[in-house]
């Protein structure tokens, strides 16, 4: 009896993938779906067929969240139809798109912090699997696509990129005919891009169909066979990536001209130094964490400096310990502006005149309850002039949110919203023009751009690079090795708790850089300091 | 095929704020006609002994202040901590605490020649009796990690047994045929009647200082807005420079110093002598009135006067309709899970889906 020519229950024992029927495996027909006034899918049509990877391009707030949530059953549209194999379906909740074998990996995480992998996973399915069982299973597969993780480990130990992990991993034990991944590669390194790819490519030739939300161009060309663009809640093209550059493809989301970061890398040999960090190494309080090993850098005046580095190598130590959210073992070790800092707290040094900007948008660098203006207080406090006698003025951090709204060009539906109901682009061009507005002489930032449009990432980028130039030491913590090469002067790399000799990035190369990333760094002499 | 579904807000309306305690109070009522009908009574009239009765002639809202200022100064202490997550349940015992430091000075005057200085001291001791107590489970947890909850919750019952050896042994009235009550207070040591022939006494004053200053405290200065951040996301507490550890302290100690204040003024202006009923639960039903009044000092006000209402309500329906007081203390747990209930419609939108079915 030949499987393939029954038409696969939805709820089957075995839903593995199958060769496709004639015809897309899923289809969408002149879906739409408003909210309020806004028409957040105007007729979107988009087709999948198996067995390949199609790109769904589009800025933020185009509507593919929206198109997702519809096909994950996360939404329900207001008209049209979800075809599945030719039949219509309707999907009331996401246990029914599971069940037809619709997985998705979405760009926000949503575990829980305080269960292990194992157990996150173990909630995620539909059957009730004992956890042990669920632990090996995910311990196969991450060795299968190449997704290292221990399944033990709580997820609040975990790295962004390890986390990301997590949710493919998840996805793929429900064995899935169709996986969305919401920017998969976004907080991704080269070889773990690689490895990604690879693994997709596996997904594919098992015959599953992938639907590719991804703002990077590049990779869609590489990847993806085709591609749906979306502007505005329509689709404004339907093309093959590969015959377009990234320009033009750029072109067809944004709807005119990207405008493009306008930096040349240069030496700043002569410049003063405003930030030297010498010998400082420092245990994680987190006892998963990356400790600090003997850790120097130098970073001078208008220049920026780059990080990169592979998730959970010490990233988040070095920003602690920089910001001063945890303090050095020994005041000479970070110096900055000739002062050693190392046993001052954030405030202190933010008086000094640095800022930061942490990793952790909702969270850590904003409280998503709170309104931007109390937002704005979160950082501003100390040294913003928003207090006096121990009394907020209101007035004051409202006029910072209009100040930063005007520069950043912030998109918002009232004057002071609560942090949350910001998209995740503009809050972060909030939290970035928070503290770029200061003028500040010192400016630390981890992973400026994750997970933003190209319109907000241009935007940011060229205001350190603006920065930069008007004098301020910048340094960027990023794992996004494009970003670095467009914007910083200088590189190091971090790996497992060390840094590497920052090396100018004219005469560098990206193989270079990734072979620091993977491990190379050790045998390195650290750079000489004065 | 229809079903409710919870949808996220992404940000809630100030009017629903408002409305939320509102409504709980509805339910509540609804609720207790409901009992009163089963219990055999007419619900109406139930209801109208219950709520408005009390405030129907001078006496009754007098009581209604003398109950609700003991409630509302120690809800308002109870929502800086509960703003900031540390979930003190402990305010009955830090309330002994007070007022046994408070009286321990007046029976230490007691008989001496003394002047107007007694209640000041009376009731600085209550508010650093309070405090102290309250510092052990903030303590407890900032160093060891033990859940406050419980260690506070346990403290209650410690600071209890302490009251009730007390009257019992070194503190027992000697000429009192062998009672277990301390000596009456004498006048140095009597909180000040604010009229004649009623027991409204200065602490409501001193309570509804509190609430202006507290209000100010929390929506209008760098300390509260400290507070409110650490309950709302410790890392961006972090972030913005703050302590947790001595946020927990301070929160503590402000919550047991107002709550020792209150059981200070209870003992010196209500009652004017300890008995081993003085610990009435007034710190557990404070922590209904924290949460109906939305963690706000004046909601904590408002909801407290409710709170009181209650209470004398209690009291006349037990003498008219012969209902059980503990009748009360239904009405308020059931008063509690419906302010929590509808405080979820502030975070999630509730909504009826009409599911599509696909031709």
């Amino acid at each position: 009896m030949d499987e393939s020519l029954r038409r696969p229950e939805p709820d089957a024992g075995h839903r593995g993938p199958r060769p496709a029927a004639t015809g897309p495996l899923m289809e969408a027909r002149h879906l739409v779906k408003r909210f309020g006034t806004l028409v957040a899918n105007d007729r979107v049509d988009l087709s999948v067929n198996a067995g390949e990877i199609h790109a769904l391009l589009g800025e933020n707030g185009a509507g593919k969240s929206t198109l997702v949530k519809m096909l994950y059953g996360l939404l329900q549209p207001d008209a049209g139809q979800i075809l599945w194999q030719g039949e219509p379906v309707a999907l009331p909740n996401p246990r029914a798109a599971r069940a037809l074998g619709i997985g998705i990996v979405f760009q926000h995480f949503s575990l829980f912090d305080n269960l292990s992998v194992a157990e996150n996973v173990a909630l995620a399915i539909d059957d009730k699997v004992p956890v042990a069982t669920v632990a090996e299973r995910v311990a196969e597969l991450s060795r299968a696509y190449g997704l290292p993780l221990d399944p033990g480990r709580e997820v609040w130990r975990l790295s962004v990129g390890e986390r990301q992990r997590v949710e493919i991993v998840r996805c793929l034990m429900q064995d899935p005919r169709l996986l969305v991944l919401d920017e998969p590669t976004s907080v991704l390194t080269p070889q773990e891009v690689e490895g990604l790819f690879a693994t997709l490519a596996r997904l594919r030739a098992e015959g599953r169909a992938l639907l590719y939300i991804s703002h990077k161009l590049d990779e869609v060309r590489r990847l993806c066979e085709t591609a749906t663009v979306l502007r505005h809640g329509r689709v404004v093209a339907r093309t093959d990536p590969r015959a377009e550059s990234a320009a033009s493809l750029a072109r067809m989301m944004v709807g005119g001209e990207v405008a493009q970061v306008r930096h040349e890398a240069t030496r700043h040999d002569d410049a003063p130094l405003r930030l030297a960090v010498r010998g400082l190494s420092l245990a994680s309080e987190d006892p998963h964490g990356t400790s600090l090993a003997d850790i120097r850098l130098e970073l001078r005046r208008g220049e920026i400096l780059g990080i990169a580095g592979v998730a959970g190598n010490g990233q988040d130590e070095l920003f602690a310990a920089l910001s001063g959210e945890w303090l050095a073992p020994r005041a000479e070790q970070i110096v900055f502006d000739g002062q050693a800092v190392g046993r001052e707290d954030i405030n202190a040094r933010r008086r000094r005149g640095a800022a930061f900007v942490p990793e952790e948008r909702l969270g850590h660098a904003a409280a998503p309850r709170l309104r931007l203006s109390d937002n704005a207080l979160v950082a501003g406090h100390a040294a913003n002039g928003f207090v006096r006698g121990g009394f907020v003025q209101r007035a004051r951090t409202l006029g910072w949110v209009d100040a930063v709204t005007q520069a950043f060009d912030v998109r918002k539906g009232s004057r002071d919203p609560e942090a949350r109901a910001l998209s995740g682009g503009n809050l972060q061009k909030f939290v970035v023009g928070r503290e770029v507005l200061r003028r500040p002489a010192l400016l630390v930032v981890a992973q400026p751009t994750w997970g933003v449009d190209a319109g907000a990432t241009g935007l940011i980028r060229q205001a350190l690079v603006d920065l930069a130039k008007d004098g301020t030491a910048v340094l960027v913590i990023s794992q996004d090795l494009d970003e670095l090469f467009e914007i910083a002067d200088r590189i190091a790399v971090i790996f497992h708790g060390r840094l590497s000799a920052a090396q100018p990035v004219r005469g560098l190369t990206r193989e270079a850089v990734g072979l620091l990333m993977g491990g190379a760094a050790a045998a390195q002499p650290q750079e000489a300091t004065a | 095929m229809r079903r409710l579904v919870l949808e996220r807000r992404s940000q809630t309306p100030l009017a629903l704020t408002l409305a939320s305690p509102l409504l709980a109070v509805a339910l509540t009522l609804l609720s207790a006609a409901a009992i009163f009908a089963v219990m055999g009574h007419d619900p109406l009239r139930a209801l109208h002994i219950y709520f408005v009765t009390p405030l129907s002639d001078a006496w009754g809202l007098q009581e209604v202040a003398v109950k609700a200022t003991p409630l509302v100064l120690i809800a308002v202490g109870l929502s800086l901590c509960f703003r900031s997550n540390n979930w003190n349940i402990g305010a009955e015992g830090q309330y002994v605490a007070g007022a046994l430091a408070g009286t321990w000075v007046a029976i230490a005057t007691h008989g001496q020649p003394s002047g107007p200085w007694v209640l000041p001291a009376m009731l600085a001791a209550g508010v650093a009796g309070g405090a102290l107590y309250a510092l052990i489970p903030a303590v407890l947890k900032t160093r060891y990690r033990a859940n406050e909850i419980l260690t506070s919750l346990m403290l209650v019952y410690v600071a209890v047994l302490l009251l009730d050896w007390l009257v019992r042994g070194p503190w027992m009235d000697p000429h009192g045929f062998n009672m277990p009550q301390t000596v009456v207070f004498e006048s140095e040591a009597t909180v000040p009647l604010l009229m004649e022939g009623g027991r409204l006494n200065l602490g409501s004053l001193i309570m509804l200082a509190v609430v202006v200053l507290t209000a100010v405290l929390v929506l209008r200065t760098l300390k509260g807005f400290e507070i409110t951040l650490v309950g709302e996301a410790p890392r961006a507490a972090r972030f913005a420079g703050f302590s947790e550890k001595r946020l927990t302290w301070l929160v503590f100690a402000a919550a047991g110093g107002l709550a020792g204040l209150a059981g200070t003024l209870e003992a010196a202006g209500t009652v004017r002598q300890l008995q081993p009923e003085f610990a009435v639960g007034y710190g557990f039903t404070a922590i209904i009135v924290a949460f109906l009044g939305r963690l706000n000092p004046v909601g904590c006000l408002i909801a407290g006067v409710f709170l009181a209402i209650t209470f004398i309500g209690g009291e006349n329906a037990q003498i008219m309709l012969q209902i059980p007081l503990d009748a009360t203390r239904v009405l308020q747990g059931l008063l509690l899970f419906f302010v929590l209930a509808c405080d979820t419609l502030l975070l999630y939108r509730p909504r009826l889906l009409r599911s599509s079915t696909a031709v």
